[in-house]
């Protein structure tokens, strides 16, 4: 990639239609059975609805199972190192205003290594959406406990069951200023793509946890939400602030309080936008910066600029 | 400080009662150390010296201690300024200025022999029985005081100071309140009026009754055309070139001395459309940079080397991913948090080393501040040329320094990048074994609809992993290829002094100034010596190993520890490389730049070698305090520049083994120096 002085020309006029076909790429390697699959679905899903330029879609993912995603989507993308993809997002966002970034991963890789980025990339709210594959196990390492592995879960790091407390994910992403957190569940097709639609059109960093069972190492680890296998999946009811009796029952997605009730609720809990809210992105404040400063120098060149800093330095 | 005698009387000076002994004595080069604490802006006195400097054509150079605590505390500025060739900012002072009692004690033993020490009489009491020296002892407490009125307190010393600099050595005094009026142009106007309050103070003090010398710089005829200097340190210097070289995005974590290049980026690159970000820690940082470079705009991201530690295994992932990132390390004393704000060349190894696999990445390292500027734009260059990871290095004491250098070509060197998005043909594979590797960034339409993977997993052409032994060996090969081609393009270091002859000095970074230094001095006694500096670290030029033959001695100077591995760090890459036995290594780890002396004491042991200059012992031990007389403080002294048109040189290069110098030179070279003491890091603060 080089930045010299080749400009873009403007994208051919004929555009052909996005299908399933054209940003299928290789056939996943994961497990037959691994929810992670119904997540590809679900974006390919996405994709071929909103019709968006196929090159200006960038997928990304850090290390893991599930982070192998890039490689299954037929599209620019990158496959970073583990726990440093949402900086990774972050530069592109910034610098790339004309792309939609995607970044996926698991929950060993957002919510572990990865977990103070998390934490930065939500409270300076980059554009961007990021979807964290939640199993509760390292599923590429095979079976070691995971920052989301419950108390009791036995692996081959906790023979004897897992002792420390779980990270609760999303009250981790309300607290940490992301400005779209949902929750949703593998299993869930419909659900799945409504939340990832939500996420994309909001503006800011929007992330979800996606519930996706690790058939080979934490089987069944989702079933009390999964109604075929016997559980309920219980969906969040947001106001729809139609003056009803009801409505005064229903969640805000605005009120933080609330989202941590809900959040508190004992497994496997409910489904659904917890929280979001219309805070500037760091993109706008960056730009309006950007904006202001060229605006009072009068749009210099680049040169002229530079001249001027060494004229002053004479 | 090269007092070389006038011609007689023929130049008439002007104003107040002047005595024969108070004509200006002209000189070449003087080395000023400023004193102090941190807080009384000695390092705002000195850099409008610097700048002076630069803007009257002169050479200069400085060293300046950051200081360790927050509040301030001891810490020291020197100027070098000169009209020959200033390499290094000097082994000794030939003039000392000191505001306190401490700074007085750990400086000294650092003012040469004949050496003036000016000192604040209010805070100061010299041993006046140590005739070495000149004491001109003022009490700048108490008339800066006086000058500026109490509300003021003594905070306008450095200025004050500045004014009896500007007196003794003939300074160009509209210069300098051009300079001091530029500094605080914007604001309040009373700003201004009390520092050319203090300065007009400083300047019509009667030094005259107390130092019984006055100099007067050579001045050298600037040729026509000839570019104006700009004066600037290391940092800026890194910043800058970068601007120039088109970079316009970033991310750091802020780290003693990485930081002042991130806060400058961070202010000036929105001016250019561009943004950097500071990040919540360095492994951040260069991730955020590799997305900015992997979305198609080369990008910077840098710190010291605890941070560097931090973005190893991000930069292995930009080797494998053949993504151009351009990464500085501005080097400080370690390991771990080591020494925060004392100079060391210690993380070479890790440079090219740091990381696992066999992960090729470019290393170069700046010699001066003019030469960070030139080298961010080499290594924009051969990133993006090769599609791969560059490092720069940099260290302490050319973040800190301030040189003087000609202005760059701007208009020739200005880079303004555009993201290459125009569409890929089809079969554009981003790995393609036969070529060097140009990605494609995100918005780049592809024509057949095949997008390529960036990945840090061993990969097939396209991107998409693979474990084929065949593909890892031809992937291993495809990327390291891209150091042995940029090997092949690389210029041979030029050779200074000697062609051939008894000793080599080679060099790699801020040592460029003593070691050359070095060998000017060996090479006027008559050794037969040359030296050579390496820009290009990693890989290195071919044909060094020609270079080598014509000496019978190499010697690698750098400030790193030989102990650990029997050499220094690049002494034992040469010798690997080229299993020369007859490479050998000079080494320190004080903390502290090299002196031109202990690069000598350890190549020529046993040796002695004249100093810089020939000592003059003219007044020393007199000291005089006069109290102020209004009537020879007139301002109208400032005597007519006095030109010698044939400066005699020879002063220079003649042995003169005048017994004390020639101790020095050849006394052990491991001697602490007295700036050690202060320059330490306080225990209780980290940087
Ligand atoms: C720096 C680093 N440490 C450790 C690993 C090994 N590693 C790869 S994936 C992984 C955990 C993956 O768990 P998760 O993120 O939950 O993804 P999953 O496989 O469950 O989808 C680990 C520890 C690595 N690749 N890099
Ligand atoms: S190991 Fe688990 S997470 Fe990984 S692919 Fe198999 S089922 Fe999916
Ligand atoms: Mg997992």
């Amino acid at each position: 990639m080089s930045d010299t002085l080749t400009i873009a020309e403007p994208a051919a006029p004929q555009r052909e239609k996005l299908t399933k076909k054209a940003i299928t790429a290789d056939h996943p390697t994961w497990c037959p059975g691994c929810g992670d699959f119904a997540v590809l679905a679900c974006y390919y899903k996405v994709l071929e609805k909103r019709q968006s330029e196929h090159e200006k879609i960038v997928t990304l993912a850090g290390i893991g199972c599930s982070s192998r995603f890039p490689y299954f989507v037929n599209g620019h993308g990158a496959h970073f190192i583990h726990g440093r993809a949402v900086p990774l997002a972050s530069g592109i966002s910034l610098a790339r205003p004309d792309l939609h970034v995607f970044l996926f991963g698991g929950d060993g890789d957002g919510f572990s290594i990865g977990g103070n980025h998390l934490d930065h990339g939500a409270r300076k709210n980059v554009n961007l959406t990021y979807v964290i594959m939640d199993n509760f196990v390292y599923g590429l390492t095979k079976k070691q406990t995971s920052p989301t592995s419950p108390i009791g879960f036995k692996s081959k790091t906790d023979p004897q069951g897992a002792i420390d407390q779980p990270v609760n994910a999303m009250k981790k992403l309300v607290a940490s200023g992301a400005t779209f957190v949902a929750r949703t569940h593998a299993s869930q097709v419909n659900h799945m793509i409504q939340m990832i639609e939500r996420a994309m059109d909001h503006q800011g960093f929007s992330v979800i946890e996606c519930l996706s069972e690790c058939v080979e190492f934490f089987p069944g680890a989702f079933d009390p939400a999964n109604p075929r296998k016997g559980g309920s999946f219980e969906v969040i009811q947001e106001k729809k602030y139609d003056n009803t009796p009801e409505d005064e029952l229903r969640h805000d997605v605005t009120d933080e309080l609330a989202a941590y009730k809900l959040a508190q609720l004992p497994f496997p809990g409910v489904f659904g936008v917890f929280y979001q809210n219309d805070r500037p992105t760091k993109n706008a404040l960056e730009k309006k910066w950007i904006d202001s400063t060229r605006e009072k120098l009068g749009q210099p060149s680049d040169l002229q600029l530079l001249q001027k800093t060494f004229d002053r330095m004479k | 400080m090269n007092p070389t005698p006038t011609l007689p009387e023929t130049t008439p000076t002007t104003g107040a009662p002047e005595r024969a002994d108070l004509r200006p004595e002209s000189i070449d080069d003087a080395v000023i150390r400023l004193a102090g604490n941190s807080q009384d802006g000695i390092q705002s006195a000195g850099a409008f010296l610097a700048r002076l400097a630069g803007r009257s054509d002169q050479e200069v150079m400085t060293y300046m201690t950051i200081p360790a605590t927050i509040s301030g505390g001891p810490s020291i500025f020197q100027v070098r300024m000169g009209t020959g060739e200033v390499l290094s900012a000097g082994d000794e002072a030939d003039f000392l200025v000191a505001f306190y009692q401490h700074s007085y004690q750990d400086h000294i033993d650092f003012l040469k022999e004949g050496g003036v020490l000016l000192y604040d009489s209010d805070n100061v009491e010299p041993n006046l029985d140590d005739r070495r020296f000149v004491y001109v002892g003022v009490p700048i407490t108490g008339l800066t005081v006086e000058a500026l009125g109490g509300t003021a307190k003594d905070k306008g010393k450095n200025i004050f100071v500045l004014g009896l600099i500007s007196k003794i050595f003939q300074l160009d005094v509209e210069k300098l309140t051009m300079l001091i009026k530029e500094k605080f142009a914007g604001k309040d106007e009373s700003i201004v009026n009390t520092a050319i309050m203090a300065f007009t103070a400083g300047y019509a003090y009667p030094v005259g009754n107390v130092l019984a010398r006055r100099y007067q710089f050579e001045t050298v005829a600037k040729k026509p055309g000839a570019p104006a200097q700009i004066t600037m340190d290391g940092n800026q210097a890194l910043a800058y070139g970068l601007i120039a070289a088109g970079v316009r995005y970033g991310a750091g974590y802020p780290i003693t001395p990485w930081s002042s290049v991130m806060e400058i980026l961070r202010r000036e690159l929105p001016k250019y459309g561009g943004l950097f970000v500071q990040a919540e820690d360095e492994l951040a940082a260069v991730s955020i940079t590799l997305g900015f470079s992997y979305s198609g705009y080369l990008a910077v991201t840098g710190s010291a080397g605890p941070g560097i530690s931090l973005k190893t295994e991000a930069i292995g992932w930009a080797s494998m991913a053949e993504i151009p990132i351009l990464i500085i390390n501005v080097q400080r004393g370690g390991p771990s948090t080591g020494l925060p704000t004392n100079v060391e060349q210690s993380d070479l190894f890790q440079a090219i080393y740091g990381g696992h696999g066999d992960s090729p990445r470019v290393v170069l390292a700046a010699s001066t501040v003019e030469d960070c500027f030139y080298i961010a734009i080499e290594a924009a260059r051969i990133a993006r040329k090769y599609s791969t990871p560059v490092f720069i290095l940099s260290d302490s004491s050319l973040a800190t320094r301030i040189e003087a250098f000609d202005e760059p070509d701007l208009a020739n060197l200005m880079i303004e990048p555009h993201p290459d998005l125009t569409p890929r043909a089809a079969g554009f594979k981003p790995y393609a074994l036969d070529r060097i590797t140009q990605h494609a960034p995100p918005g780049t339409p592809m024509a057949d609809g095949k997008y390529p993977l960036i990945t840090g997993l061993e990969h097939d052409e396209m991107g998409h992993p693979t474990g084929s032994p065949k593909l890892h060996m031809g992937m291993t090969a495809k990327r390291r290829s891209k150091l042995q081609k940029l090997a092949a393009e690389l210029p041979l270091p030029e050779i200074f002094g000697d062609q051939e002859g008894d000793v080599l000095l080679v060099g790699w970074g801020s040592t460029y100034g003593p070691i050359h230094d070095a060998a000017k001095r060996a090479r006027s006694v008559g050794e037969k010596i040359g030296a050579i500096h390496l820009r290009h670290v990693h890989p290195l030029p071919e044909g060094l190993e020609k270079i080598f033959s014509k000496f019978k001695r190499i010697v690698v100077v750098e400030m790193n520890d030989q102990g650990i591995y029997g050499f220094g760090q690049l002494a034992t890459i040469l010798r690997a490389r080229y299993c020369e036995p007859k490479i050998q290594s000079v080494t320190k780890t004080d903390g502290l730049t090299f002196r031109v002396k202990e690069i000598l004491g350890h190549v020529f042991e046993g040796k002695t070698f004249p100093g810089r200059r020939g000592a003059r012992n003219g007044s020393a031990g007199e000291t005089v305090t006069v109290p102020i007389d209004p009537t020879t403080a007139a301002a109208t002294e400032h005597a007519e520049a006095e030109v010698s048109a044939a400066a005699d040189q020879s002063g220079d290069n003649t042995p003169t083994k005048l017994g004390s110098e020639a101790a020095e030179a050849s006394a052990g070279t491991n001697e602490t120096r007295p700036d050690s003491a202060q320059t330490e890091p306080s225990a209780s603060r980290e940087v």
